[in-house]
């Protein structure tokens, strides 16, 4: 912890968290679309097969229920494999694959079988990708029994979760937030493994809660600056996992702050944000001041045009106006 | 053993709260004497008694909120007597809402209806005993917060010595010019007319006056706007009372509601009672009482429910003309703009005279053009003759 903290990229700790593993644990590979001569789509893993070689960093067919089902085959075989989907949407071609096999397997071998599995992929909108490549479906997987949704939304996280992931006996799944790649910031020059459960207050404040996650979190940050700017103090809980929900710390936001809201991308019905808001009221009710609110992406397909791409998901405008809203009813 | 009850101190107030008991259970009291302190949007009230008598008993403490119409303490007068505080002047006022629940919390709210309240706020109140149903709400449509719980709480802990909160909000001020504003234009179809008046004469009138005068006891051109005011609605008595009951009620006593607006925002047109009646000397003195009064939030609850007719004078930084809305249920409002010198023909020939225009806005529904003209005329008239004021 000595060392002084350095200027890096969430795309460079990410490939600093999978080098770590590879130089630790034999078991460790990399699978994936691309992953090896291109260097990731999001070029997360430029480098590493001039480092460690094809066996180790394997490129694979455009099919995803194939590779991730030999994920799943290495995965029970003793193997640490980490598989790259390259957008939560195509993650859909290997949904039996992930639901059916791997979220399964361990229950339904009455736990004589581990999937000590890591499937990362990128979600979320704001590169212009349009509808088949923007959206954030991580709610849905938060949806599975057997499986760990995981949610890094900081330098740290991106750096120190892939390790702990790979160490849990259960499939665990990375959703890397595609705005987030480009973010900067300083990292601790020892940073390392973090524990994957439990969500982190990233800002304290009095007079709301703003639960966010993921891509979302600088923008709660940037909406909470401007809060306090009028007075309001927002404390803004970042999930960092949404399966399984850190309950206990929610609900003591909450009753600090008697209100909330909850913001994420992806669509409102059904989604993540319903099941945090449900659980609110079972389970802090008494110490609610006002009705949960929700900030979620608007139930379209992600557009493509910049400013419509834009407009369907929560901002640091649309997000500074629904907690003053919530906080301060009526006429400005 | 009477009744004092939480009066109406304007067209749309629904409820108050006491923030203060100024006589204790077994004093003796006076009619016109102030008892109590009571908070509506528009600030806070003195609120006076109109009998004697002993008040026997206090129903509801000091920072309960209820609605007009509750019974706040009991008065033995010694005799029988249905009510301590007359029918409220206006008669569509809300009427002293019947039978009302037990005290000491009566509820402001219609039974059935639904409170909205936080579950923080229900059991916040729980802990500190104060009901919520007293409690006005300022959450999400309108429902009850912890902090509105708490603060109900900390005004019914006010020690009794101490001084109630004092002055307004200026929010509830707004929305309580909103809603009369509102009421006016959606139930009385005014007529407008104006007429300019030349000041010449009052104006000169005042000169001298205020010449011999101490700077202390100098007249301001207002005094004398008012007063003609005043003399011409005896003159034209169907533009000087209230709309009650499907049709006009006048009165007798010419009670002007003077319009002061209030710094932070707001206004207030309290009464100057029987302002025909005054010499300007005694108007004027009135007048600066009433300004101080209600940007100290100082007024009589009984000063904001006798105006029997408005005026409101803009000054002499204000505009031209104003064509005012009338505050309900009264009658009329006469308004006066800023004196500037104007163009006036006398006697064939175009003059620069200082000029104020007057304006009525009248109830059509009691009176028609032919009685605001005679009313404009009658102003003119009098200001023409200032040393008759």
């Amino acid at each position: 912890m000595s060392a002084p903290p350095r200027r890096t990229t969430y795309r460079e700790a990410v490939r600093e968290a999978i080098r770590e593993a590879m130089l630790r644990d034999p078991r460790v590979f990399l699978m994936g679309e691309d992953v090896g001569r291109y260097g990731g789509c999001y070029a997360v893993s430029k480098g590493l097969l001039q480092e460690f070689g094809e066996e180790r960093i394997r490129d694979t067919p455009l099919s995803e229920s194939g590779f991730v089902g030999a994920g799943i085959g290495a995965a029970l075989n003793g193997m640490r494999p980490i598989v790259e989907v390259m957008s939560v949407n195509f993650s859909l071609l290997a949904l039996d694959q992930i639901v059916n096999n791997a979220a399964t397997i361990p229950h339904m071998s009455g736990g004589q079988f581990a999937v000590p599995l890591v499937i990362r992929m990128a979600t979320g909108s704001g590169r212009q990708l349009a509808a088949q490549h923007s959206h954030s479906l991580e709610g849905w997987y938060a949806h599975i029994p057997g499986l760990k949704v995981l949610v890094p939304a900081t330098l740290e996280d991106a750096r120190g979760m892939l390790w702990s992931a790979l160490e849990d006996p259960n499939p665990v799944l990375i959703f890397e937030h595609v705005q987030l790649y480009n973010m900067e910031g300083d990292l601790d020059a020892a940073a390392g493994p973090v524990p994957i459960s439990g969500a982190a207050i990233r800002r304290p404040g009095r007079d709301l809660s703003i639960i966010t996650y993921g891509g979302s979190l600088s923008k709660c940050l940037a909406a909470a600056t401007a809060l306090a700017a009028e007075g309001i103090e927002a404390e803004v809980v970042d999930l960092r996992s949404l399966r399984p929900l850190d309950d206990a710390t929610i609900m003591a936001s909450v009753a600090r702050t008697r209100r909330v809201l909850i913001v994420d991308e992806g669509w409102r019905s059904g989604g993540i944000s319903a099941e945090i808001s449900a659980r609110i009221v079972e389970q802090a009710f008494y110490e609610l001041d006002a009705p949960p609110a929700r900030l979620c992406g608007v139930e379209v397909p992600i557009p493509y045009p910049k400013h419509l791409e834009d407009a369907s998901v929560p901002q640091a405008e649309s997000i500074h106006a629904a907690a003053r809203t919530l906080v301060r009813p009526g006429p400005a | 053993m009477s009744e004092f009850r939480m009066p109406s101190l304007g067209a749309d107030m629904e409820k108050g709260t006491v923030v203060e008991w100024l006589k204790q259970p077994g004093e003796k009291i006076a009619r016109g004497e102030v008892v109590a302190v009571v908070e509506t949007q528009k600030g806070a009230f003195e609120v006076e008694v109109f009998e004697d008598g002993v008040l026997s008993e206090i129903l509801v403490p000091a920072g309960a909120e209820v609605p007009v119409g509750a019974v706040l303490a009991r008065i033995d007068s010694g005799e029988p007597k249905p009510m301590a505080v007359p029918a409220p002047r206006p008669a569509d006022m809300p009427a002293p809402s019947v039978p009302l629940p037990p005290p000491p919390r009566p509820s402001p709210r219609p039974a059935g209806e639904r409170l909205r309240l936080s579950p923080a706020a229900a059991r916040r109140a729980a802990e500190l005993g104060v009901d919520p149903r007293g409690v006005a709400g300022s959450g999400q449509g309108g429902a009850i917060t912890l902090a509105d719980i708490e603060a109900a709480a900390a005004r019914a802990a006010r020690p009794s010595g101490e001084k109630g909160r004092r002055g307004f909000d200026p929010a509830a001020m707004r929305q309580a010019i909103a809603s009369a504003m509102a009421r006016s234009k959606r139930e009385i179809p005014h007529y407008y007319l104006g007429l300019p008046i030349d000041m010449s004469r009052a104006l000169q009138w005042l000169a001298a006056e205020n010449a011999r005068r101490d700077v202390e006891n100098r007249l301001l051109a207002g005094v004398l706007l008012l007063k003609a005011t005043a003399l011409a609605l005896k003159e034209v008595p169907e533009l000087n009372g209230f709309w009650a009951d499907g049709g006009p009620r006048l009165s007798t006593g010419i009670h002007v509601g003077w319009a002061i607006s209030l710094r932070g925002g707001g206004l207030m047109a309290p009464a100057i009672h029987d302002a025909d009646g005054k010499t300007v000397d005694l108007l004027m003195a009135a007048l600066r009482d009433l300004v101080i009064r209600a940007r100290t939030a100082r007024l009589r609850g009984s000063e904001m429910t006798d105006p029997t007719v408005t005026v409101t004078s803009l000054g002499e930084r204000g505009a031209e003309r104003v064509y005012g809305v009338i505050y309900p249920p009264q009658l009329a409002i006469v308004g006066f703009g800023a004196v500037r010198p104007a163009p006036a023909v006398i006697d064939g020939a175009v003059a620069a005279r200082p000029t104020v225009y007057a304006t009525l806005s009248g109830d059509h529904r009691a009176s028609d053009g032919v009685s605001g003209s005679r009313l404009l005329a009658a102003i003119d008239t009098h200001l023409q003759a200032p040393e008759t004021l």
